[in-house]
């Protein structure tokens, strides 16, 4: 049996999107990680403090909360990547895939839980 | 990929996928090593968030937990494993902003993007080292 050469590959275009994704994380980490040296270099205490009133208003913690999300999705597309890269077996890569997602909500809950305690 | 020696009457290059015991001899060019180090790193990244989760939790719960985290980071081994995940941060950063720029065609041609690889190991080395005086003590 030959296979049609005119067969397409693929044809959901996720790939796109999550690569695009990725990019658009990644600029948006970028930007969290200058807003939180700008934070640190205003905030003239260097204690519990000073570190403590940075996350205190409301909009930094949903911006930090927003960051978090970002560096989950990030997460998410860079480590299914390395999943699919190496590992063969497909029973075994679904259950890694699984387990990163639960893990990486895990998480991003923990984080939101951490941020709104302060 | 590995090129082979032809070993038919054709001239055409055969290519395969490279084994893992091929790894040692064979040299990976400065691009090439910088993006496996981005793979690598951020890979640590992800290993290492419970960790840096734990240790915002700490930093944010009260000024108590605060005193702890201070003390916990005082440790020869937890510092060698926050200038690991320090260095996996810089590493991961530095070669991502030359991704985005390769992305957007900038640097693209090979004389420049292998001297941009090269700036982005010896950047986030030397910002690497800096971490290590503040967290052995000789800046801080």
């Amino acid at each position: 049996m030959s296979q049609s050469p005119r067969r397409a590959p693929v044809g959901a275009h996720y790939g796109l999107r999550e690569w695009l994704a990725q990019r658009v994380t990644a600029v948006l980490l970028l930007a969290f990680i200058l807003f939180l040296a700008g934070a640190l270099a205003l905030e003239g205490r260097h204690d519990y403090q000073g570190w403590a009133a940075i996350f205190a208003p409301q909009p930094v913690k949903l911006v930090t909360e927003l960051a978090f999300a970002a560096l989950c999705y990030h997460a998410w597309i860079g480590v299914r990547d390395v999943w699919m890269d190496y590992i063969h077996h497909t029973g075994l890569r679904l259950a890694l895939l699984t387990m990163t997602i639960l893990w990486l909500l895990y998480c991003l809950a923990w984080s939101a839980q951490i941020l709104w305690s302060v | 990929m590995a090129k082979l020696p032809p070993t038919s009457s054709s001239a055409k290059p055969q290519f395969r996928n490279i084994g893992i015991a091929d790894l040692v001899q064979y040299r990976l060019p400065v691009p090439g090593f910088v993006s496996i180090l981005h793979r690598a790193s951020g890979m640590l990244i992800f290993l290492l968030l419970p960790l840096v989760l734990w240790l915002f939790d700490m930093s944010l719960s009260s000024d108590r937990s605060f005193d702890r985290l201070l003390e916990f980071c005082s440790g020869t081994i937890a510092r060698l494993v926050l200038l690991g995940l320090g260095w996996a941060l810089l590493h991961h950063l530095c070669a991502g902003l030359r991704f985005l720029l390769l992305d957007l065609h900038i640097g693209a041609d090979k004389p420049l993007a292998r001297r941009s690889s090269w700036i982005v190991l010896a950047v986030s080395l030397a910002l690497t080292a800096v971490l290590a005086l503040f967290l052995f003590g000789v800046l801080g």
